[in-house]
């Protein structure tokens, strides 16, 4: 017998792309909550005269941005997005190609600038979408008929410092903590702090990288489930923080926003460390779409699109 | 009091100007960066623009075409990008295009530091991420060069009114206020090292 593969609603699916778009022309031009609160956290106990004023044009920055509806820094990023879809969401089917299209439409609409060139051909596509753009991770939730999606708009200014290194065991988490405050200053300079620092431990590469941007996911404050992890993400932050990069890295009181740590086990030969860092200007949120297409921001409290 | 550069710059205007300083520009500034650099040092293809005394802005907007009109644009949203990036052709650039103020964003490095000594200019660092500040400040985009690079890319002629506040990184006399501070970070790096490695000796 023929299988009957049933299509969803146009419209609805219509719907969900609207959201998405909707939601990542906000991005753009609102930061989140948490790091909202952080940053006025750090402006407020700066007592470096130019930190200071830095920390002053920031706040004014996303007023104006705000105000006027626009994009509330220039480079909105190559588009990624942590999607955690459950394994009963009605338009799971579609939701690739709708995605995809949620950024098309963004682009135009915010506007965002364009930032997909495809590599080899050295083109700009003008759409911000592309071969594997935007960059989407996949997360399959079991008994779950929602959608948990974040969109991360990663400029290329805090894309440069990411780096990654597979240590021999003989270099120990020493070695990891030097590979961090190494990146910090030389490449974190440039990258926009105050940081948020997002650093994967693991056996390979791959995952260490991947775990590294997945850390960077996570609210602003929350720790590592593992007790000793976490202490190793306080240790970390109070020792870059004690460097004192200070906003754009012109000195200051404090260099991060945070530090986070993501691992898995690791093979014992190996241990493998990678560095992603998210700029002051954090511009990642978290959107939770039920089956009804009602939905939630969990980043921005009380906000609607 | 603000200090208000005007394009075309002398190099007497630059004379006092230290790293450190707060400033704004008011006249011309040009976006240009990776490729355009490119272009003109590695390819040898003559600016469309002329910089003498002028002002780059090491930067990728996002443009509006204006409705109604064929060619002409406003600036949505413009600030800064990595100017490391560019350090590479800096000298030869600044040699060759007679500019007199660089922005961008972060430090730049010893061939910059040499061109801004030599040929009298300066890099100023426009605190990144505040690119609605940035824009509001550009009265019209007077016109466009070398669109087939894209919108980040293009040459975006930007007539500015106290575009500002640029934070000196290089002055005319060579002095690098990144490199001042990174020899301080690192001795404190060194320091949090030795420090942090006593906690962390999970491996045992």
């Amino acid at each position: 017998m023929e299988k009957k593969v049933q299509t969803a609603d146009l419209s609805a699916v219509d719907q969900l792309i609207e959201i998405v778009s909707k939601f990542t022309s906000r991005i753009s031009m609102i930061l989140p909550d948490d790091v909202t609160a952080k940053l006025r956290e750090l402006a407020a106990e700066e007592t470096n005269p130019m930190a200071k004023m830095i920390y002053e044009t920031m706040e004014r920055n996303q007023q104006v941005a705000a105000e006027l509806k626009r994009p509330s820094c220039q480079d909105t990023g190559l588009i990624q997005m942590f999607c955690h879809v459950g394994a009963h969401f009605p338009y799971i089917d579609e939701l690739s190609s709708a995605l995809q299209e949620a950024v098309a439409r963004s682009t135009r609409e915010a506007p965002l600038r364009h930032n997909t060139v495809e590599t080899f051909n050295e083109k700009n596509t003008g759409t911000n979408t592309g071969t594997k753009s935007p960059w989407i991770y996949w997360d399959l939730v079991p008994n779950s008929d929602e959608l948990k999606l974040d969109v991360y708009m990663a400029g290329g200014g805090c894309s440069l410092p990411g780096q990654g290194k597979t240590l021999m065991p003989g270099e120990g988490y020493e070695g990891v903590a030097k590979f961090v405050l190494d990146v910090m200053t030389s490449y974190g300079l440039n990258a926009c702090p105050p940081l948020l620092v997002g650093i994967g431990i693991g056996t390979s590469i791959d995952s260490a990288a991947y775990m590294s941007k997945l850390a960077l996911m996570r609210p602003i404050g929350s720790n590592n489930e593992n007790p000793l992890a976490a202490q190793f993400e306080k240790d970390v932050q109070a020792a870059i923080d004690s460097i004192g990069l200070g906003p754009q890295g012109l000195a200051g009181k404090r260099s991060v926003m945070g530090v986070h740590v993501e691992n898995s086990a690791r093979h014992p030969s190996v241990i493998s460390v990678a560095v992603n860092v998210g700029c002051w200007s954090h511009r990642r949120g978290t959107i939770l779409i039920k089956p009804d297409l009602s939905y939630e921001l969990l980043t921005s409290k009380g906000a609607t699109l | 009091m603000k200090k208000v550069l005007q394009t075309p710059v002398s190099a007497e205007d630059l004379k006092d100007i230290k790293i450190g300083d707060v400033i704004f520009l008011s006249g011309h500034i040009v976006t240009c960066r990776d490729v355009a650099h490119r272009r003109l040092i590695e390819y040898g293809r003559e600016l469309p623009v002329d910089l003498h005394g002028g002002a780059i802005f090491h930067a990728g907007p996002i443009v509006r075409k204006i409705e109604g009109t064929d060619d002409k644009y406003e600036m949505i949203s413009v600030g800064p990008t990595t100017s490391m990036r560019m350090e590479k052709f800096e000298y030869d650039f600044i040699q060759q295009t007679g500019v007199k103020v660089i922005v961008g964003k972060g430090g730049m490095g010893p061939k910059t530091e040499a061109g801004c000594k030599e040929f009298g200019a300066i890099h100023c660092v426009f605190p990144a991420g505040n690119a609605v500040i940035a824009a509001v400040t550009v009265q019209e985009i007077e016109s466009q060069h070398w669109m087939d690079l894209g919108m980040p890319e293009t040459l975006w002629v930007c007539r500015i009114e106290e575009f500002g506040p640029l934070i000196v990184s290089i002055d005319a006399e060579g002095n690098n206020l990144f490199e001042n501070n990174k020899v301080i970070f690192n001795e404190r790096k060194e320091e949090a090292l030795a420090e942090l490695n006593q906690k962390v000796r999970f491996i045992k």
